[in-house]
């Protein structure tokens, strides 16, 4: 393996990388066969249905199954602003001043059952998840509020009809989650695909073992010729991180996409050396810390703010990342690969960032005395999930004793866990609201806005000028006016008044077996994972055929 | 269950009668010789609580700050037995361990113990109806295995060593209400209970004078099985993510995540905490068997 | 006899009763329901309207007596209901599970037997030698180690060992295989988890066997049959033996019931997709109906382990019918 990383990542690594196949990946030609095993970090999933769920345990082993309409560039996941066709024949233009995109479906696409995809499957399929009928559950259903009505006019054509023109729309549309369902299934049972599978993707459903795994076949009649690769999956679920180790150790599975921690990473390419390749990549995911501003004191601003100043994120962030699945890299609220994330030199002026922590934690036992509560004391929600939650919730705990403020970490499992940011029943609350599959900065910094705007957020505040301040940037049409009153909006959100501050984002880092080519690493887990593109070498490929040569582009443009 | 005890071996009363007259070392070697895995058992536990007592002056280092210099040591001269991922010096979280272990396998033995013991006595004492009541609901409890229950009771109550410490007492209650009630039931009939209820003495006077300390001897054995027990199950749970929580030291909570995830790299994360369970497990169980042997000869080398 | 069987059966109702609505009540005490876990462990924000829905789709929204009652009325029907996370009958959830904390159940008994009984009885005829204290350690510690401790140490042992033997690194297989589909893969599988739990098993079967044997060792007829001159070996087998397994007997079937629901924490060792497994995963999901199920099962095997073990001996001593 010619390719290899440095073993752990340094400061060296800012913004993106990784993203490179295996450098002698690219003169070799892409072989036929082989079942590829991966492993899924997560228990089995409520259901098979991508409109109702959220997770990636859903994601990872039924993606493969379907085809969307669009998606991001399966040959440069990496940049999740390209974005393609997948079932469309090319990407058009709006109408209408932006409030009519129409798209025209490729001809001759088959689900696995042999109906034929027509417009009205996709119309269907988009129906269901952004107008549910009732009890349907869709849980991306407010990122669509934009869009009026789908129509399928003819068996070609799907018309989206916006409310107002956003360029928040084509993101959306490009949701890994929504795949295209069969109109004549959901019309009969629109549960039906809570526990069936029926689709049109590379692959074939083969079976699911009930909580254990699924398996998947190739699909012959693909439509993107040539692909798949290879002649079947098997996904097996295991939650503990030591098992999917274990299982690449041995052989019995060649690769978790999601992400392994730094040291897992490490001890397989220790033991297996040469025999493991790494991609790494900033990771569209962080922790975001919330405040309970209805309890005393986090309704005042000079506690919040001391919190935040006690936190050493330029020594913390590189030293985490040696353990956990945390970018070395310091960000705020907008992820640190973005072209929308603040310069170093911005972000130091902001209170918790700056470069000299002894100033900084001075001032932070100032404020607490200030606001009369010098040996502050409380308890704070975190998830019951070792990475990185308990990782990061543990250096804080550390970080905040150094301004004599004593806090006791509460992890619980994932409901009580939402449970209480809902109920208001918490002091400070560890959420994970920076996490986007498709990254649209302008819209997802929307998280930190209070209630009366954003419904999810959890900090019981209401602050009229944030909103303002969050208005004006987004109406303003300057792309580099628009970049100041982002930074402008951070400031004030995350270092004046602190209202929600930002611990660390997270970085992916996937080792997987270097007979595995042809898998590109993005910026979030749940983009690229359709499986079509990956190959074996031999003799992992079993036959390992050439056959035909690729000739359709995967995603034409 | 009811189980049939043979008589007592008659023969080892006059050994014990010979012993009375012998001087204290003597005694001390006589059950040296006599008890070796009780005498290390002492020895264990004396050390264990030692430890947690005097943490603070024998831990070389602070058990919860994070170094981040001195992060996955293996052990040395410096750090005897390693650093973990967080640069945290492992004697020093064993030594403070001792003392969570302490505390959740302390309080939940004694608290189950003696709520076991209220609800035993008065189960046989009153009899009647209430005995039936507490039998039924100690029969449902006691259906669980004790790690189903103490899982169910922590997700109800959340983390934290005080909700464990809950959640571990309220399964071992009927288990010791059980063991109290069959003892004490066997001398409820005994002619002086008789005698001291004609006297008019209060019931409580009659539970606290006669009845208690005639169930004293298989209550304390009964604790310091508990303890042992208390320690596992907290263990148990911290490797499921449900008990104590970081960063307070605690053996369990030292073999949950991080160790396994560098169980393969650094394996000294994982191997000395475990041995510390192990340890003072075993101490608390040879140590009953020792106090069984002392407190009630007749059941002498079960 | 009669009646105190009939008597002995009909406490098993209330209990069996108690149990359940325990379960129902504390279940629904835990903070967050199943829909919030489903919709929001993605991380994504979960509207109240999608709450509401999921809620109506599940019976949620029903009144809890209302709930509770029907739970109830299922039971007496057999009917477990559908698991709130999956969808699928409880009895098929937990059908599935079963045969594999089952196996693994059986394989730690048996292994655990085979180690246990004659280790015990050498340990109890000499008394006080340093074979005993050798059985005695090493059945404490087994008590005193952590399973899942042990589980791991396993797993990183083989790993290595394998790598040092063979150059080829191996494990346990990731997913279960039945028995009679592919027996070598399937045996590799319940392999380690069997031994980890055996050795603990094992202690606990060791310690009861030793101490029944010395007390039957010091009973009249022993004596009487050392005093006949009677070779020692005939002594142990014929009469010691057989008169010491009652109690071992009976705690080789409490074991066994407390193993059905006591895999809890080895079975996420090694990811087996067990019962264990599936009660944690329940619990943690809020799956209300699927916890219920599974924690009534490992009830009810316990408590009729328990009428069972209570009965023989009834049956054997007549003297407890009347106690």
């Amino acid at each position: 393996m010619k390719w290899k990383m440095a073993a752990v990542a340094t400061g060296a690594l800012l913004g993106m990388i990784g993203c490179l196949g295996p450098a002698n990946a690219a003169h070799q030609k892409p072989r036929y066969g082989g079942i590829l095993h991966y492993m899924v970090a997560a228990d089995a999933p409520p259901s098979f249905d991508g409109h109702a769920e959220g997770t990636f345990a859903t994601l990872h082993p039924f993606a493969p199954f379907y085809s969307v309409l669009i998606r991001v560039n399966p040959k440069t996941p990496s940049n999740t602003g390209d974005i393609v066709c997948d079932l469309c024949t090319h990407m058009p233009k709006p109408t209408d001043h932006g409030k009519t995109w129409t798209f025209t479906i490729r001809k001759g696409v088959k689900f696995t059952d042999g109906t034929p995809l027509t417009a009205a499957d996709v119309a269907a399929s988009w129906n269901e998840s952004i107008f549910p009928p009732k009890g349907v559950v869709s849980v991306r259903q407010k990122n669509y509020i934009m869009v009026k009505s789908v129509a399928a006019p003819n068996p070609t054509t799907v018309v989206f009809h916006l409310k107002f023109a956003t360029s928040a729309f084509l993101p959306a549309l490009a949701d890994p989650f929504a795949w295209i369902y069969e109109k004549k299934i959901l019309d009969k049972d629109p549960h039906w695909y809570d526990r069936h599978v029926m689709g049109s993707g590379p692959f074939k459903f083969a079976g699911y073992q009930v909580g254990q795994s699924v398996k998947g076949v190739r699909n012959p009649d693909y439509y993107h010729k040539g692909l798949p690769y290879l002649d079947g999956f098997v996904a097996t679920f295991a939650p503990k991180e030591v098992v999917r180790v274990d299982a690449i150790r041995a052989g019995r599975a060649a690769i978790d996409f999601r992400s392994l921690s730094p040291a897992s990473a490490q001890e397989l390419k220790a033991a297996l050396d040469g025999k493991i390749a790494v991609q790494r990549h900033d990771w569209v995911c962080g922790n975001l810390l919330y405040f309970n501003e209805n309890k005393k004191p986090f309704n005042d601003a000079r506690v919040r703010r001391a919190l935040t100043l006690a936190i050493n994120r330029w020594k913390g962030a590189p030293a985490l990342s040696k353990i956990a699945v945390v970018n070395p890299t310091v960000g705020g609220i907008v992820y640190p690969g973005s072209p929308w994330a603040m310069s170093k030199t911005k972000l130091e002026k902001i209170a918790g960032f700056w470069p000299n922590i002894k100033k900084s934690r001075a001032e932070a036992r100032k404020l607490l005395k200030e606001a009369g509560v010098p040996h502050l004391s409380f308890t704070f929600i975190n998830r019951n999930v070792d990475q990185p939650y308990k990782y990061v919730g543990t250096w804080l705990v550390d970080e905040w004793s150094k301004i004599g403020v004593h806090a006791t970490q509460r992890p619980v499992p994932t409901g009580p866990w939402i449970a209480s940011g809902r109920s208001g029943s918490y002091e400070v609350y560890m959420g994970a609201a920076l996490c986007r599959s498709i990254p649209n900065p302008p819209i997802d910094v929307q998280v930190v806005l209070p209630h009366s705007f954003n419904a999810g957020n959890v900090g019981y505040y209401e602050d009229p000028h944030a909103i303002a301040l969050y208005e004006q940037m987004l109406h303003e049409t300057n792309p580099q006016k628009q970049h100041q009153l982002l930074d402008a909006f951070q400031k004030y959100m995350i270092g004046t008044k602190a209202h929600e501050i930002p611990v660390v984002w997270w970085y992916r880092t996937v080792p997987y077996r270097t007979y595995l080519h042809g898998w590109k690493i993005s910026p979030s887990e749940y983009i690229n994972q359709d499986l079509s593109h990956i190959w074996f070498s031999p003799p992992h490929c079993g036959k390992c055929s050439l056959t035909p040569p690729k000739t359709a582009d995967a995603s034409p443009k | 269950m009811t189980m049939v005890t043979p008589n007592p071996a008659l023969s080892r009363a006059s050994e014990e009668a010979q012993e009375i007259r012998r001087p204290f070392s003597a005694k001390v070697f006589g059950f040296i010789r006599r008890q070796p895995l009780g005498t290390v058992g002492i020895v264990i536990v004396v050390v264990i609580t030692l430890a947690g007592i005097g943490a603070n002056w024998i831990a070389p280092y602070n058990p919860i700050s994070d170094h981040f210099s001195a992060m996955l040591q293996p052990p040395s001269w410096q750090h005897l037995l390693g650093t973990d991922q967080f640069g945290r010096d492992i004697l020093s979280r064993i030594i403070f361990g001792a003392r969570t272990a302490l505390i959740v396998g302390l309080s939940s033995a004694t608290i189950g113990g003696l709520s076991g013991l209220v609800l035993g006595v008065a189960s046989a004492y009153f009899g009647g109806r209430l005995d039936l009541l507490i039998q039924r609901v100690l029969d449902i409890v006691m259906a669980f295995p004790l790690i189903i229950m103490a899982l169910v009771i922590v997700s109800v109550f959340g983390t934290g060593v005080d909700n464990v410490i809950i959640a571990i007492t309220i399964p071992l209650i009927p288990r010791c209400a059980r063991v109290v009630r069959s003892s004490a039931l066997s001398i409820r009939e005994v002619p002086y209970i008789d005698a001291a209820r004609a006297c008019g003495f209060s019931h409580a006077r009659i539970i606290l004078r006669h009845m208690v300390p005639n169930v004293v001897a298989p209550f304390l054995i009964m604790v310091t099985a508990f303890v042992g027990q208390a320690i596992l199950i907290e263990a148990a749970l911290s490797y499921l993510g449900l008990g104590v929580q970081e960063p307070v030291p605690d053996w369990g909570l030292m073999l949950q995540g991080g160790a396994e995830e560098y169980a393969a790299t650094a394996p000294w994360i994982a191997i000395f905490p475990g041995l510390a369970i192990m340890l003072a497990v075993f101490g608390a169980n040879v140590f009953g068997d020792a106090l069984r042997d002392v407190l009630d000869p007749r059941l002498r080398d079960r | 006899m009669y009646r105190y069987l009939v008597k002995r059966l009909l406490l098993v109702i209330p209990t069996l009763f108690g149990a359940a609505a325990l379960v129902f009540f504390l279940m629904r005490l835990i903070p967050g329901d199943v829909c919030l876990v489903r919709l929001g462990a993605g991380g994504a924000t979960v509207t109240a309207q999608a709450l509401h829905t999921c809620h109506v789709k599940l019976g949620l929204d029903k009144p809890l007596w209302l709930q509770f009652v029907l739970f109830i009325w299922g039971l007496f029907h057999f009917n477990l209901g559908i698991s709130l996370w999956s969808g699928y009958p409880v009895s098929y959830e937990i059908a599935t599970r079963f045969p594999i904390t089952l196996e693994i159940a059986i394989f730690a008994t048996v292994l655990s037997i085979m180690i246990a009984v004659p280790a015990g009885t050498i340990s109890a005829i000499k008394q006080n030698s340093w074979t005993d204290f050798f059985v005695r350690t090493f059945a404490i510690s087994g008590i005193a180690m952590p399973s899942f401790w042990l589980g791991i140490m396993t797993l990183i042992g083989v790993l290595n060992l394998s790598q040092y033997l063979t150059g080829r690194e191996w494990m346990p297989p990731i997913s279960y295989i039945p028995l009679l589909q592919h027996p070598l893969e399937n045996l590799s599988a319940v392999f380690l988890p069997a031994i980890t739990v055996g050795y603990q098993f094992s202690a606990v079967v060791m310690r009861m066997t030793r101490s029944a044997m010395l007390e039957v060792l010091r009973e009249d007829y022993i004596r009487t049959a050392r005093a006949k001159g009677l070779i020692e070996r005939i002594i142990i087998n014929r009469h010691a033996l057989k008169n010491s397994m009652l109690p071992v007997v009976t705690v080789i079937g409490i074991q066994f019931a407390f193993l059905i629901g006591g895999l809890v924490v080895t079975e996420q060792v090694f990811n087996i997709n067990g019962l264990g497994r599936l009660l944690v995963e329940a619990v943690q999901n809020e799956d209300y109906t699927l916890t219920q199920g599974i924690v009534l099962l490992v009830v009810t095997v316990f408590i009729l382990t328990n009428l069972i073990i209570d009965i023989v001996y009834a049956w054997l001593d007549p003297r407890i019918r009347y106690a």
